[in-house]
């Protein structure tokens, strides 16, 4: 097709050829490319722009599946605030982000260290542990982790050999979370491989100068790892909150749909599929998930500003 | 250090006290450097153990009688039977395990070639075709990369549902050819951008347009991302539990996913043997995939950032 375009492009005008010429090269480089991007544009339009414009119009809207929207204006987010249903599905899911991504980061970033030496073994341990992130978020990791945190299950067992009062983690509304931030921690292999493939770029020179100025393990970390992995801890942490906020599955699994107990797993996403496809309050589901992307959003866009004063990328002078 | 060491015994009028010191020095580090060995194999075996730990208590699980498996904290089976796997493959409601494993197996293939399809055809145009607009798509498809579904999904299912597309494989496959998930675009356009120039400079120079350029230079050079994109669409959409729960309610339709949520709901709470005999039927695949594969997936975590 664009050689064509060439062709006939060569053969008119012979004096301003060279010039005519390159248009038309450049107009069969334009309509190459949009053939060729022509599958992406499709899904870009019908399934992400589309959308998100149709589910911006029914945040603003009562619409249940059946009948046609009606427009409510800012009702659906007024009433967010008050929806105690709501408002527990943000209590659970901040406290799911905020303790379970540095926990999830810290044990991915200790073991990293520990495993980022020349000694055999090394790439087995390194799979083992990743392994975990392939399956962590699959149904069946969810069955077991309600296995084994029920009513005399082992994790129980194990609880009462040190001393704590009998009782599943599963049913008890104060234990789901610690249940859930173990389940994301057990998943720590994937932000340890990044770590890793991190720690190998730090020149071991920086360790031995520091070592011969007299710094101790705790200074080199301070000094030299941390500021050195900075642009992967800020790669891991960014996208690791974000994935955190996403989460369904397991919460689905070991509740059975419903966010139990007492609305302990309820959360953001688990609860905005119940409003939307459970009840069909498609409108308000619609909002739910508006107020998720500008959440994101703001929390990618503070990230970024505040990288530039923690984020230190090598061969930058500072 | 061993040099002057030897240098060292090889001059006889050298302190013989100064060499025994020497020898104890390399004694002593080779000791310390032993102890220093074993913790690290000590420590991380530790974490190794709680790592396998859930994984295989399940799968021994899956080889007890029902009674004996909550709160046994044994992962030796006393009566060890493949009860559980008869039981599991039974299905649910008359329809068959093999049924899901097909549904999900077919979904994950169709899944693999349809990413594969779209998205080095995309990655081409975003690498390797110059034509105004290309930046502003670049930067729409990044954006895309940390948007949450879930601005996307209500919408889509109207539409899905409107078409008449509920309780088929549609809603789940359209995406795939379409290039949505714009993390393997990303991945292949960071490859293509590495291959040399040249390649394609000296094609154009022989006439060759941009489809074959793309078929017969640049495909047969992807194939590392190629792997890459494969394993992980196949996984991700074995393990896929969100789209198959909106979109299939027949039984007949159900991936393995669905299939085991319901058995989960319809199974009493006692008859943990055969639930856990299914989630292990499940992640056969994945598991097979990670042995097989392994080197290439961790390696294409660690160069790409790719989530599990």
């Amino acid at each position: 097709m664009s050689l064509t375009a060439e062709a006939t492009g060569n053969r008119t005008a012979p004096p301003t050829k060279g010039s005519q010429a390159r248009r038309s090269r450049r107009a069969a480089e334009t309509r190459a490319g949009y053939a060729f991007l022509t599958p992406w544009l499709l899904g870009f339009l019908l399934l992400t722009a589309g959308p998100m414009l149709a589910s911006l119009y029914l945040a603003f809207t009562n619409y249940n599946l059946f009948s046609a929207p009606e427009w409510i204006g800012f009702d659906n987010f007024t009433r967010m605030f008050s929806d105690p249903q709501y408002l527990q599905s943000v209590k659970v899911t901040s406290i799911y982000v905020l303790v379970g991504t540095p926990i999830k980061l810290a044990a991915a970033l200790a073991v990293a260290m520990l495993l980022n030496t020349k000694r055999r073994g090394q790439g087995a341990y390194r799979s083992i542990f990743y392994a975990p992130s392939l399956i962590g978020a699959s149904v069946s990791i969810a069955i077991v982790w309600k296995a084994m945190f029920i009513d005399d299950g082992v994790v129980d067992q194990i609880g009462q050999v040190f001393g704590r009062e009998p009782g599943g983690w599963v049913g008890n509304p104060s234990m789901t979370m610690p249940m859930m931030v173990l389940l994301t921690v057990w998943q720590f292999g994937a932000p340890m491989v990044i770590f890793l493939a991190g720690l190998k770029q730090v020149p071991n020179e920086l360790y031995e100068a520091a070592e011969m100025d007299g710094a101790g393990s705790v200074r080199k970390f301070l000094r030299i790892t941390l500021p050195m992995l900075s642009p992967v801890l800020f790669f891991n942490l960014l996208l690791e909150t974000i994935h955190s906020f996403q989460i369904f599955g397991s919460a689905f699994i070991i509740s059975g749909g419903t966010g139990g107990p007492a609305g302990s797993t309820l959360f953001y996403t688990l609860y905005l599929y119940r409003r939307g496809f459970v009840d069909f309050q498609m409108g308000y589901a619609a909002a739910m998930a508006w107020v998720l992307v500008l959440v994101v959003g703001i929390i990618t866009f503070i990230f970024f500003k505040t990288s530039k004063s923690w984020v230190h990328y090598s061969g930058e002078t500072k | 250090m061993t040099s002057v060491l030897q240098k060292h015994v090889a001059t006889p009028d050298d302190r013989p006290d100064d060499l025994d010191r020497s020898a104890e020095l390399r004694r002593e580090a080779r000791k310390k450097s032993l102890v220093k060995a074993t913790i690290f194999h000590v420590l991380v075996l530790a974490v190794a153990a709680v790592i396998l730990y859930p994984a295989l208590w399940m799968l021994m699980s899956s080889l007890k009688p029902s009674n004996e498996i909550v709160g046994n904290i044994s992962l030796i089976p006393e009566n060890a039977s493949f009860a559980n796997f008869t039981k599991a493959l039974g299905g649910i409601g008359g329809v068959s395990f093999w049924t899901f494993f097909g549904n999900s197996l077919f979904l994950a293939v169709m899944s693999v070639i349809g990413v594969i399809l779209s998205a080095t055809i995309t990655a081409y145009a975003f690498a390797r075709i110059e034509f105004p607009g290309r930046k502003v798509w670049f930067s729409l498809m990044i954006a895309t990369l940390l948007l949450p579904f879930h601005v996307v999904i209500i919408p889509q299912y109207i539409m899905f549902n409107e078409l008449g597309l509920v309780n088929t494989f549609v809603p789940l496959l359209i995406g795939k050819f379409l290039a949505a998930e714009a993390f393997f675009v990303f991945l292949m356009v960071q490859f293509m951008r590495n291959l040399p120039r040249e390649l394609d400079e000296a094609a154009r120079i022989d006439g060759a347009g941009h489809v074959r350029i793309f078929r017969s230079i640049m495909l047969p050079l992807m194939k590392p991302p190629v792997m890459t994109a494969s394993i992980f669409a196949f996984i991700w959409s074995w393990n896929d539990f969100f789209g198959p729960l909106l979109y299939l309610k027949k039984p007949d339709l159900f991936s393995l996913p669905v299939a085991l949520r319901i058995y989960v709901d319809q199974t009493t709470t006692s008859d943990y043997g055969a639930q856990m005999a299914m989630a292990v039927l499940a992640l056969v695949p994945v598991l097979l995939f990670f042995i097989i594969f392994q080197r290439f997936i961790v390696e294409g975590v660690s160069t790409q950032g790719l989530k599990g």
